[in-house]
């Protein structure tokens, strides 16, 4: 049973760092504001929550792990908010999406 | 492996810290200050001073980034461009930071158990700490008890600061007359914001209360004072954000506001002569109740509560005078 | 296990700083310091569990509120302050 908790906290573990890692590459490497917001938006909060739960699962039944679920509502709480009022502000502020030419379907 | 993270994250504080010098766009200086703050936050964790990386995220990353963006609001965005580079300057700044570079080959290497400071006085007071004053927080017992008369002088510091402030950023009488008028645009906004609102609406209440935790859990773990009153000053500038300047001044009117920055002082001093009236010396908390550990409890409660109050006061009511005003 | 977490984490704040940076509008680098503080709340708590040392969650629970906070005061100043948007 412990077997069983170690290789799933590490498997979590694993996938939120990796998830981490993609959500910077692509703030990095996407051309435009609006796709850079998909990008940190969405793995922010999921490879955060993977994170978060591979940690609890390391420790047990004890007051870490209850703080770690408070940190996991907080962060689930704030994350996609922070993301929407960001891109709003930046809606209505003007920034306009970079919009490709659509090719003629031949 | 802590060595590479902590090399790691000091070479980011280096990046982030070239940026800010060379970068003219005032706005993403003031940013990046917040990026600073956070780096030395965690670096302070790295080194295990949690009491210190907790106050500097939150003054920090916080409360200092919204005030400085006030204050680009009523100036301008841009650096003046400077004309020639000032050698002079440079050449007095390399000069005081090349001996102090000097001055540091002389001190004890980092760590080192036969360093000054940790032969006479820390392990003292980690001897004596726990049966004098039996608190498990050692940081909240020097900072309260054994130095508590630094933290009144801190505590006057941050009450000076907010006087300075009022006094030079007093909110104008006269723009009741003008609120009727900006309001207009402020309400279309507000619609936009109302997945803001109802989010805010069931966090506000949540950060208070962590606020509440903070202030009074300091004695066990990380927290006390200055920490809680900086969260629960976060959490009305965040109703204030969300629900215009307006409706948080009813809320907390500022008559009231000004009242408690002094009477948060008051209660820290006022601690220090009780002690006095009762056979003790100035902030001696132990003449205070019968027995001696019982009476550092109280004055310990009693004055990180007069912290936390002037300092959630002090905060609130800097963020108020800042965004009263408008760019005339 | 902790150290590949740790690892990923720095990586991605490396990514995140180099894009506030260098972002040429401002909105890159609003999203840019959000991201940096959301790793920084996994950064202290993978680094209490990695140094054995778990007590110090109070600070990741802080940085969390904090970071929204900041992000929706800078938010607030960018809308209604008229700061540049260039």
């Amino acid at each position: 049973m412990d077997l069983i908790v170690y290789y799933a906290s590490w498997a979590l573990l694993s996938c939120g760092a990796f998830l981490c890692a993609v959500g910077g590459l692509g703030i990095l490497r996407l051309p435009d504001f609006y796709s850079r917001q998909h990008a940190a938006g969405i793995t922010d909060t999921l490879g955060s929550a993977f994170v978060l739960i591979g940690l609890m699962l390391q420790s047990g039944f004890s007051l870490n792990a209850a703080k770690l679920v408070m940190i996991l509502i907080f962060l689930i709480l704030t994350s996609p908010v922070a993301t929407h009022a960001i891109a709003q502000a930046a809606r209505q502020s003007g920034l306009e999406p970079k919009v490709v030419a659509e090719e003629d379907e031949a | 492996m802590i060595h590479v993270v902590d090399m790691t994250l000091l070479a980011f504080l280096a990046l982030v810290a070239i940026a800010i010098t060379r970068m003219t766009n005032l706005f993403a200086t003031s940013v990046l200050t917040g990026v600073y703050s956070l780096l030395m936050a965690c670096i302070f964790t790295v080194l295990d001073a949690v009491d210190v990386a907790f106050t500097e995220a939150a003054v920090g990353a916080g409360i200092s980034t919204v005030l400085f963006l006030a204050t680009l609001s009523l100036t301008t965005q841009r650096e003046k461009p400077q004309r020639s580079p000032n050698w002079k300057a440079l050449c007095v700044a390399l000069l005081t930071g090349g001996a102090l570079v000097y001055g540091t080959f002389d001190m004890p290497h980092f760590g080192d158990p036969q360093a000054p400071v940790h032969q006479h006085v820390g392990p003292h007071y980690i001897g004596v700490s726990p049966t004098q004053i039996g608190v498990p927080n050692m940081v909240t017992s020097v900072l309260a008890s054994y130095r508590g008369y630094d933290t009144l002088g801190e505590t006057a510091v941050i009450f000076t600061a907010c006087m300075a402030v009022l006094l030079l950023l007093q909110h104008e009488k006269r723009r009741d007359e003008q609120s009727a008028v900006e309001e207009k645009p402020d309400k279309e906004a507000m619609e936009h914001a109302m997945i803001l609102r109802v989010q805010s609406k069931f966090f506000i209440p949540l950060i208070l209360l962590f606020g509440l935790y903070v202030q009074f859990h300091g004695d066990f773990g990380p927290g006390g004072g200055f920490q809680a009153g900086v969260i629960f000053a976060a959490g009305i500038i965040l109703y204030s954000l969300v629900n215009g300047l307006d409706k948080a001044r009813q809320i907390i009117p500022p008559n009231v506001l000004h009242g408690l920055v002094a009477f948060g002082l008051l209660l820290y001093a006022g601690t220090g002569l009780a002690s006095l009236f009762m056979d003790g010396n100035f902030l001696q908390y132990r003449a205070l109740a019968e027995e001696a550990t019982h009476g550092e409890h109280i004055g310990i409660l009693l004055i990180e509560l007069g912290v936390g109050i002037t300092v959630a006061t002090v905060m609130t009511s800097m963020f108020f005078s800042f965004s009263g005003r408008r760019r005339s | 296990m902790f150290i590949a977490a740790m690892i990923g984490v720095l990586i991605t704040m490396l990514m995140a700083l180099v894009r506030a940076l260098s972002g040429p509008t401002v909105f890159d680098r609003i999203l840019a310091v959000n991201m940096f503080g959301t790793k920084t709340v996994l950064f202290i708590a993978v680094l209490g569990f990695l140094s054995g040392r778990p007590e110090f969650l109070d600070l990741a629970l802080v940085y969390v509120l904090i970071n929204f906070i900041g992000t929706i005061a800078i938010l607030k100043f960018v809308r209604f302050g008229k700061v540049e948007t260039a």
